[in-house]
């Protein structure tokens, strides 16, 4: 919303600085996002005329205009518009002039022609945004005269202000001034536009008025309003205004106004219409009376395949969330609260207007402006909520404005018909709630202090008080919101900041502990996180190999981006496959991020889970493998081992699941040659990834110590011949479970070859036998020896090796 | 004898000076020293002398042998330190020429904040709450006071999943719906904060994401006020940013606050910087999670991470923040 320092001032009882308007519009929660000091840059621009024009000698673009600011002397300027004649009189931007934004006017040559001034669009002196030829003044005005003086621009200050959906008072200049006010400290006045039809009707309002029909009588014959939608239109009052002169030009005042607030000057009739809804919030709309057929208004919801041609002379095609204003032939003349149809619309001969000013319901027009794709001003408000008791001022409004401008008579009938208009409750507010809330410490007296200037009228009751919550704030209606003005009016910053005191322990839960515990740990493998976008495009899942149906979004920013990944195994081939290209080889990446998979029989939500990967590149799958078992030493899992398989994604032969306890939380190998290939992946890649979440609750190893023994340790190495088909680390587990005299064991040498059959393997382990009561005699040493060999051979066909 | 003596010093003397290997000196001294070196011979004659002389040439022969064994030892301790000195002179490396294979590792410098931040509020009595992305309507949405037409549903705004009901499923569009989580599932006191990816469908540009971290913190208990929420605030920013930064409260509005507040805070040369949303936890999504709202109070409030964690390395494109490329990477 913007806002004009000089229009507010019309709504305050005493003056108020910029400066103190400013700083409280950021105290009261409409910042100002944008100041513009008008005016200023304007010092040194005049009027002029145009004595003659003539081609420039050496350029197309740019022709010779010879003026007189009034001293008889023909001054020469190089000007790039042609769009003024002789005898025109333009302003001149003079020399030394600095223009508003920024440009210092000064004399000098362009393509060997002198120029001393520049002459000035509407634009560049900030009057509106027409920018397409210099301005032509009024042929009347006395040459010299600033322009400042000529136009009748006083110096002013346009602020555009950020307004949250919760202040539909914010929306019109009135009701920015009546929050404005007590916070600077002067009085609210609303000017009283003259009663031509003295109703009253604006204080008098049920919320129920069920809709139905009414009609006037004016000298332009007889005209009807009927509400055949009362939950969509809560109030039409309408009003005809005859004589209107359509010759009338829009005073340069208001067309000012309304182009510092972002709207165009149009015509008279329809710059009054936007001028009243700036001014008191209030959307309307003048009718060509004798477009209407039957004189006649009704709102109805629309229908499904209905069209409508709208004022952008665009073909709507109308739905029944839609609320239309149709004419008596119930053909449809506009979209409440959105935009109006074409035909009704006033013109050049407009001679009578029917005027309405309703009151439409939020939620269906903020649905109905979404579903066409259709915003305006008008749906802007109503969508968050009109002053549903304003209708009547603003059409006083609109009358007072009408005859000054356009000498139009008001009829001295009006039809208000009510549909159902939301409950204005009013609410108990709780002193003591107020402080609990606020941690304040106000007394009932400051509290309705605060809340009465705005409208929330205030009585006391035993604990605090009944407050009435004014009809233009659609957003309020409990004790909270309530309470929310009487903080804001307060000020938060004259909230002292509290402590919180209650003693707690803070801590990070055993899971969050553990992953960064993870994260330590792949960064001492020299590895680097990478957090890729977790949206997949489609096709990427089956690119890496893996089943290729994901769960898609409905709405993607772009295709690319369109699936939820199943596994990180995507993102991460990607990854290496973009260092890769980069010449980039070998490095080591990992990723800890949620994946979506399908939602269980009774879920809606995708089984979501937390994974973790770890990509080598230019290693094979032990690599791998070894992170694995690092990180399960690190977390203590009990009895972690890889299992071999074949495994989606992963090279066929290279592959396995990760288990603890023989219970699998993931996979571990090498990724596939082919999903390499597809990848232009030249090198090698070994790949793990597991269900991080779910090793949470993984079994773990005792956390006890096991005493380390004072006696001296027996080693004994153990050659076994093997089926390729046995689990080395089964092997190595059986001889670890032999008996508690084994210490420790470990692999190291594996051996395939002419002295071993082709199906077999021998893995030779390094086993240290210890007691920790007693050195161990050779005779217990070759005992348990014997019994290490009879239970590999037991467990596994294990025979020791020859 | 004692002349002669004397003689043997000085050439033994001699032979010692000209030793340059340590073998050699050994030989030497098995030479000079032992039964069958002159000096021996001599000392076996020893006993046929007069005793005075006997005593005479008795205390110059010691004197030699002493003299003689003090300059082997000497002598030996001077080639075994050259020799120690060219033993190592012949292993010198020149510690300039590494080729480094050891590496610390890199952590995302989004998860490096997130931790920091973490630790921050963890070390003033806070626990961390997570959930899922993917959200229904109830926890993203409906519980969080959104009205069924709230602009926040939009197309324009929210991801919706292929899941459920039209619109029921979205990728959640703020870490909120972690809070309605924690609140259905743990009664008062909630001392909690939630970190956490967030997703909007916004167009990206070098400013915004569409995936991007927020971090909320949430407290409820009895008799929190606005004035705990500006504390509150205020304690972070100076634990976090450093004592000499300060926080101030702008009325604002949220669906889930009221009231509402932006929340900005105040460099040491005293410029501002938006930093996020806040406000008491509006009483009908206390309600619905099951908290009487006349009992307890709350606050919330939350912030985007990623502009701080990529303006404090100097990253002026936030879409690097999902870059895997390793000279990005490295850097952090």
């Amino acid at each position: 919303m913007k806002v004009l320092h000089s229009w507010l001032l019309e709504f305050l009882d005493a003056p108020v600085s910029p400066e103190q308007v400013a700083a409280a519009f950021d105290d009261l929660g409409t910042p100002v996002e944008e100041e513009t000091r008008i005016g200023d840059g304007l010092e040194g621009i005049e009027v002029v005329k145009v004595l003659t024009l003539s081609p420039h000698p050496n350029a197309d673009k740019i022709q010779l205009v010879e003026v007189d600011r009034g001293d008889g002397e023909a001054l020469q300027i190089c000007c790039g518009a042609f769009n003024m004649a002789v005898g025109d009189l333009v302003p001149l931007a003079t020399l030394g002039t600095v223009m508003p934004g920024g440009m210092k006017i000064e004399k000098r040559k362009l393509r060997g022609e002198w120029s001393s001034g520049m002459l000035c669009s509407s634009r560049e002196l900030g009057v509106s945004d027409e920018h397409s030829g210099i301005m032509i003044l009024d042929g009347r005005l006395t040459l010299g005269t600033p322009i400042t003086e000529a136009l009748g621009i006083k110096p002013d200050v346009l602020w555009e202000l950020e307004v949250n959906p919760n202040r539909p008072d914010a929306m019109n200049i009135m009701g920015l001034a009546r929050d404005l006010a007590p916070k600077v400290g002067v009085g609210f006045v609303a000017p009283t536009p003259p009663a031509l039809v003295a109703s009253g009707k604006d204080a008098q309002w049920g919320a129920q008025g069920g809709g139905g029909s009414q009609s006037g009588e004016s000298t332009a014959g007889r005209f009807t309003v009927e509400i055949a939608d009362a939950d969509g239109c809560g109030r039409f009052l309408a009003r005809v205004l005859s004589g209107i002169d359509p010759s009338a030009k829009t005073p340069d005042w208001m067309a000012q106004r309304l182009v510092h607030l972002g709207m165009r000057s149009i015509s008279a009739m329809v710059d009054i219409s936007n001028y009243v809804m700036l001014e008191l919030g209030q959307p309307n709309h003048p009718y060509d009376l004798d477009r209407v057929a039957g004189q006649t208004l009704k709102v109805r919801k629309g229908r499904d395949g209905e069209k409508i041609v709208t004022l952008d002379d665009v073909e709507r095609t109308l739905s029944s969330d839609d609320i239309l204003i149709c004419d008596g032939n119930d053909v449809p003349v506009g979209i409440a609260g959105i935009m109006g149809g074409a035909s009704g619309e006033v013109s050049e001969t407009t001679t009578d207007v029917l005027l309405e000013m309703a009151w439409f319901d939020p939620t269906s027009i903020s649905r109905s402006s979404r579903r066409l794709g259709l915003r305006s001003e008008a749906s802007a408000r109503f969508e968050k909520g009109v002053d549903f008791a304003v209708a009547e001022h603003a059409a006083d409004r609109f009358c007072e404005l009408a005859a000054q401008i356009c000498g139009a008579v008001t009829q001295a009938v009006q039809v208000d018909v009510r549909g159902n208009l939301p409950e204005r409750p009013t609410v108990r507010v709780r002193t003591a709630r107020v402080n609990a809330i606020l941690g304040t410490e106000l007394a009932d007296q400051q509290i309705s202090d605060l809340l009465n200037p705005i409208g929330f009228v205030a009585g006391p009751t035993v604990d605090g008080h009944e407050v009435t919550i004014p009809t233009w704030r659609y957003d309020s209606a409990t004790e909270i919101d309530a309470i929310e003005e009487v903080g804001r009016h307060f000020g938060y910053r004259n909230i002292e900041n509290q402590e919180l005191t209650a003693a707690r322990a803070g801590r990070l839960t055993p899971h969050q502990l553990e992953r960064r515990e993870v994260r330590r740990l792949l960064c001492g493998l020299g590895l680097a996180e990478v957090q890729p976008l977790p949206f997949l495009a489609p096709g990427q899942l089956a690119d890496a190999g893996l089943d290729p149906s994901g769960i898609e979004l409905v709405n993607p920013l772009v295709a690319e981006e369109s699936v939820l990944r199943t596994a990180l195994l995507p993102g991460l081939v990607t990854a290496v496959a973009r260092n890769y290209a980069r010449r980039q080889l070998g490095v080591g990446l990992w990723e800890i991020g949620h994946v979506f998979l399908t939602p269980p029989a009774d879920q809606v939500l995708p089984d979501e889970r937390e994974h973790l990967a770890v990509v080598l590149s230019g290693h094979e799958a032990p690599a791998a493998v070894e992170v694995w078992l690092t990180l399960a030493e690190k977390l203590r899992l009990q009895r972690p081992s890889v299992r071999n398989a074949t495994i989606a994604g992963l090279h066929p032969t290279r592959g396995g699941e990760v288990l603890v306890n023989g219970v699998s939380f993931g996979i571990v190998g090498e990724i596939d040659t082919s999903v390499l290939q597809r990848h232009d992946i030249g090198e090698r890649v070994a790949y793990l990834e597991i269900d991080l979440g779910a090793i949470a609750s993984a079994e773990r190893r005792s956390e006890k110590y096991r005493q380390i023994s004072r006696f001296p340790a027996s080693d004994i190495d153990l050659a076994f011949v093997v089926d390729n088909s046995v689990s080395a680390m089964d092997l190595e587990r059986t001889l670890g479970e032999v008996d508690e005299l084994v210490w420790s064991v470990r692999l190291f040498d594996i051996y395939r070859g002419p002295s071993i059959d082709d199906d077999k393997r021998s893995l030779a382990f390094g086993i240290r036998l210890q007691s920790g009561e007693r050195t161990l005699t050779d005779g217990e040493v070759a005992e348990v020896r014997d019994r290490l060999i009879a239970a590999a051979n037991e467990a596994h066909g294990a025979t020791l090796r020859a | 004898m004692i002349d002669e003596l004397r003689a043997i010093e000085a050439d033994a003397v001699a032979q010692i000076a000209g030793t340059e290997t340590l073998e050699a000196l050994g030989e030497l001294q098995r030479d000079l020293l032992g039964k069958t070196s002159a000096l021996g011979g001599l000392k076996k004659t020893l006993g046929s002398l007069e005793p005075d002389a006997r005593r005479e040439a008795g205390l110059v022969m010691n004197e030699v042998s002493e003299a003689l064994r003090g300059a082997f030892e000497t002598k030996k301790n001077e080639l075994e330190a050259l020799e120690r000195l060219a033993r190592a002179e012949a292993e010198r490396l020149d510690l300039t020429e590494v080729r480094t294979s050891l590496d610390g590792g890199h952590l995302h410098l989004v998860t490096q904040t997130i931790e920091e931040l973490e630790d921050v509020f963890v070390g003033l009595g806070f626990s961390v709450a997570e959930g899922p992305e993917v959200e229904d309507d109830w926890h993203n949405f409906t519980a969080l006071n959104f009205g069924q037409y709230h602009p926040a549903r939009d197309m324009q705004d929210t991801f919706f999943v292929g899941l459920g009901g039209p619109k029921e499923v979205v990728m959640r569009t703020h870490t909120s719906p972690v809070q309605i989580r924690v609140m259905e599932g743990q009664e008062p006191p909630i001392y909690s904060i939630m970190p956490g990816r967030v997703y909007r469908n916004e167009a990206t540009d070098s400013t915004h994401l569409a995936v991007f971290h927020q971090l909320e913190c949430l407290v409820i208990d009895r008799g929190i006020t606005f004035a705990h929420l500006a504390g509150t605030i205020d304690r972070f920013t100076k634990a976090y940013f450093g004592a000499g930064w300060t926080s101030r409260l702008r009325p604002s509005y949220f669906p889930f606050t009221e009231p509402s507040a932006e929340f900005d805070i105040q460099r040491p040369d005293g410029t501002w910087l938006e930093l996020g949303g806040c406000g008491m936890v509006h009483p009908n999504v206390l309600s619905n999670c099951g908290i009487d709202p006349e009992e307890f109070s709350g606050f919330a409030f939350g912030f985007g991470l990623d502009r701080l964690a990529a303006t404090r390395h100097g990253v002026s494109d936030l879409r690097e923040l999902a870059s895997t490329d390793i000279r990005f990477l490295e850097q952090f």
